[in-house]
């Protein structure tokens, strides 16, 4: 053993060595360069889009179409690399030093924690960056603004969460599926028991009860901006759900799990299509997806009164610039051309996802006319709340997610209590940098 | 630092001769080298394997735990100041954290001896098998390496509210449900990932039964000992080393646990009863950007993990051989 030592020694100080030297090496990938000059370097570049089939190809005609014109700043795309979650692969992909160009699925929550690594970099940086999201988004673009006033992500397409029903199961249940009584969250809450009591439905909604920091997005966070006319989850720094309207919907949620209107375990698959839940909160995505499956209708979430124009969630995927691109000049180009009226249009048509336009319904009247499904998605984009775009955005809904399942989905706390503690850690978590 | 030696002796001033210095190099090189220097070199690719994908990572893992460490983007300079303990106070004083160990506890005290003594007896009885041997060994094989993913609907289809369980318990099926309710959550994770990993282990056990001579049990059995009292005294202290294995191993692995609650209880539900500290790390490290923290309770986590390694090796393992 002795005898060995001696070398094992040797060869782990020659391996960690090399492996600095590598580690070393690979720290200053990012150099060369500065960035003004970055921010007009023309060549080759590569983007990432999402993995579902609309967007796919969606993607592919747009990469043709750019090609076409400009061999010499050819696109090389790619869906984005499977992993637990984009942002997981995105993140070690800046810091890997390897992230594209372009990612076509940029979460807005994700935002923060990317550009605290350095990862993005700040459209102001180009002559007409600002002006450009401006013009094409309107003032719902401010809700992407990151704290240091700078623009990290250009908003691209919104889902507007609505409430879907199913007609078939409503009949059932002996309801008014033409007009359903879902105005408010009275009426809601009324109409998942006729539902649940009938035997027409197992469960009258089943939101995942899962501990994922983004399920809120999916529960409490449409109804809340619903009943609160659009505030979102933080207000100048400070959590603003612990309030009369936030606990509201924590105690219309904690009403059905209590009532045994939607189920607490977790559902493999989509039980709004398998009929295993007759409503579900969900976005213009779900109208393909649902086609042929299911009768359905859909509502706006309802608020505590009945109203015209409710806010909703947004549920948006934007185009982020990654820091690890030579040729920015291209990246920005690009991302002009791929959020360019045409392109927005054929995306519309292609995926039925809301491109983030001001007068949206206007711009594309001749589409909404033949596809009138479509119609109410347009009508609530331009009233869409977004995360908040704070640091610790993660952890943040992660406080919030945990908070909400111990006290509204498993009634181990009181929603008083858990709304406060959740509150107060939110405050601090928002107030660090 | 003087030089010495391969028999200790220390050397001192210049040596006498040409034959004493090349004795004297040879034997500094069969020092340094070995007796079979090739052995060296048919070990290098695992030994870099192991100091690349094992002992790098463990380190840097320390060094991020005892800083203000998050992953930025090549070139990106930052402060990434000695925090001395801090992350350490802030992981152990962490109710979710004290909750996240409450639970592996629990889910090790049904899985290790679960999984010791089913895959024991379950070996025991495959290598007394005559008949569709291999369609037995087969048959425990396959959950081991099925995806968690892909098995873990049958387990919702058998442990959900209106699952093939409650529907046999009927009026007995608990309220709330298996995986919904605070006090079976990890109990049933627990089976679940010991009916997945016994294969594993009965194939360890079926190895080590090889090693028991028959003339044991043939000597046993003229001397009047039944079925009984042959495996509690000649199969039983026979696997013992392997024994040791197991426990190590489904320790190790149950320490780890991460995709069975991840799956089956929506990432630790009912209310954080059966997230484990793994599930943390990954909520902390790569969701959160906080890999510090994350880094932290790792090195907790390995701690403990050794020290159960070692009281489990001393009780179980005896007096080595």
């Amino acid at each position: 053993m002795k005898r060995f030592s001696t070398a094992t020694r040797v060869m782990s100080v020659a391996a960690l060595t090399i492996m600095g030297v590598g580690l070393a090496g690979c720290g200053g990938g990012a150099g060369g360069g500065s960035a003004a000059s970055a921010t007009t370097a023309k060549g080759p570049i590569k983007i990432w889009y999402s993995n579902n089939e609309f967007e796919v190809k969606w993607g592919k005609d747009m990469v043709a179409s750019w090609n076409a014109a400009h061999p010499d700043q050819q696109i090389d795309a790619q869906e984005i690399p499977a992993g637990k979650s984009s942002e997981e692969v995105i993140g070690a992909a800046i810091t890997a030093g390897n992230a594209p160009c372009l990612v076509f699925n940029t979460a807005p929550v994700a935002v923060p924690q990317f550009q605290k690594q350095g990862g993005l970099v700040s459209l102001d940086s180009f002559p007409d960056g600002a002006q450009y999201i401006k013009d094409r988004t309107g003032d719902l673009a401010d809700q992407y603004k990151s704290a240091d006033g700078k623009m990290y992500q250009l908003p691209w397409k919104s889902n507007p969460v609505v409430l879907f029903y199913n007609k078939d199961l409503f009949k059932k249940a002996g309801l008014d599926a033409e007009h359903p009584k879902l105005n408010t969250q009275a009426e809601f809450l009324d109409t998942a028991r006729t539902l649940v009591k009938s035997g027409a439905a197992a469960n009258a909604v089943w939101p995942s009860p899962s501990s994922d920091f983004f399920q809120p997005w999916f529960d409490f966070y449409p109804f809340y901006a619903a009943s609160s006319g659009g505030t979102n989850l933080l207000k100048d720094g400070q959590a603003t759900f612990d309030s009369d309207q936030g606990k509201q919907v924590a105690t219309m949620f904690q009403t059905l799990y209590k009532e045994n209107l939607a189920s607490k375990e977790v559902y493999k698959g989509d039980s709004f299509a398998e009929g295993k839940a007759a409503m579900s909160l969900a976005g213009p995505w779900a109208v393909a997806a649902y086609k042929g499956k299911v009768n359905w209708g859909a509502v706006a979430v309802p608020g505590v009164q009945a109203q015209a124009s409710g806010s909703t969630f947004s549920d948006a995927k934007n185009v982020a610039m990654y820091s690890a691109c030579k040729n920015q000049g291209t990246a920005w180009d690009v991302m002009k051309f791929a959020t360019s009226k045409e392109q927005d249009g054929k995306l519309l048509a292609a995926s039925g996802q809301m491109p983030m336009r001001k007068d949206l319904p206007a711009t594309y009247a001749d589409y909404f006319a033949k596809n009138p499904a479509y119609k109410q998605f347009a009508e609530e984009a331009g009233r869409t709340v977004e995360v908040p775009n704070v640091s610790n955005s993660v952890q943040i809904w992660q406080t919030f997610r945990d908070a909400w399942g111990k006290s509204v989905i498993f009634g181990n706390q009181s929603i008083d209590d858990a709304f406060k503690g959740a509150s107060d850690k939110i405050n601090q978590l928002a107030a660090q940098k | 630092m003087s030089l010495r030696t391969s028999d200790g002796s220390p050397v001192t001033g210049a040596p006498v001769g040409g034959t004493t210095d090349q004795r004297l190099v040879t034997r500094k090189r069969k020092n340094f080298l070995g007796r079979q220097p090739l052995g060296l070199l048919f070990s290098a690719p695992y030994v870099i394997y192991v100091l690349g994908v094992l002992a790098f990572p463990l380190g840097y893992a320390v060094y991020i735990s005892f800083h203000d460490y998050f992953f930025t983007a090549p070139g990106v300079q930052v402060d990434r100041p000695f925090v001395g303990l801090d992350n350490y106070i802030t992981v152990l004083t962490d109710p979710a954290v004290q909750r996240s160990f409450a639970n592996i506890g629990v889910f090790l005290v049904i899985n290790v001896p679960l999984t010791v003594g089913l895959s024991l007896v379950l070996a025991n009885a495959l290598n007394r098998v005559t008949k569709l041997k291999t369609f037995f060994r087969v048959s425990y094989y396959v959950p081991y390496v099925t995806a968690s993913v892909a098995v873990v609907g049958v387990w919702l289809f058998l442990f959900q509210q209106n699952g093939l369980v409650n529907a046999v318990l009927g009026p007995l099926a608990p309220n709330p449900s298996w995986l919904v309710n605070s006090w079976l959550a990890m109990p049933t994770v627990a089976l679940f990932v010991t009916w997945k990993q016994l294969g594993f282990f009965i194939l360890l056990y079926l190895a080590a039964l090889q090693n028991i001579p028959d003339e044991l049990y043939e000597s046993a059995s003229v001397d009047g000992a039944n079925k009984r009292v042959q495996f509690w005294n000649i199969t039983v202290p026979g696997v013992r080393s392997a024994s040791v294995l197991v426990t190590l191993l489904a320790t190790i692995t149950g320490a780890n646990l991460f995709t069975e609650p991840y799956l089956l209880t929506g990432g630790g539900g009912p209310d954080g009863a059966s997230t484990s500290p793994v599930f943390l790390m990954y909520q902390m490290g790569i969701l959160q950007g906080n890999p510090d923290v994350a880094a932290a309770l790792g090195v907790v986590l390995v701690i403990g993990v050794l020290l159960i390694a070692l009281i489990q090796k001393r009780l179980v393992g005896g007096k080595e051989d």
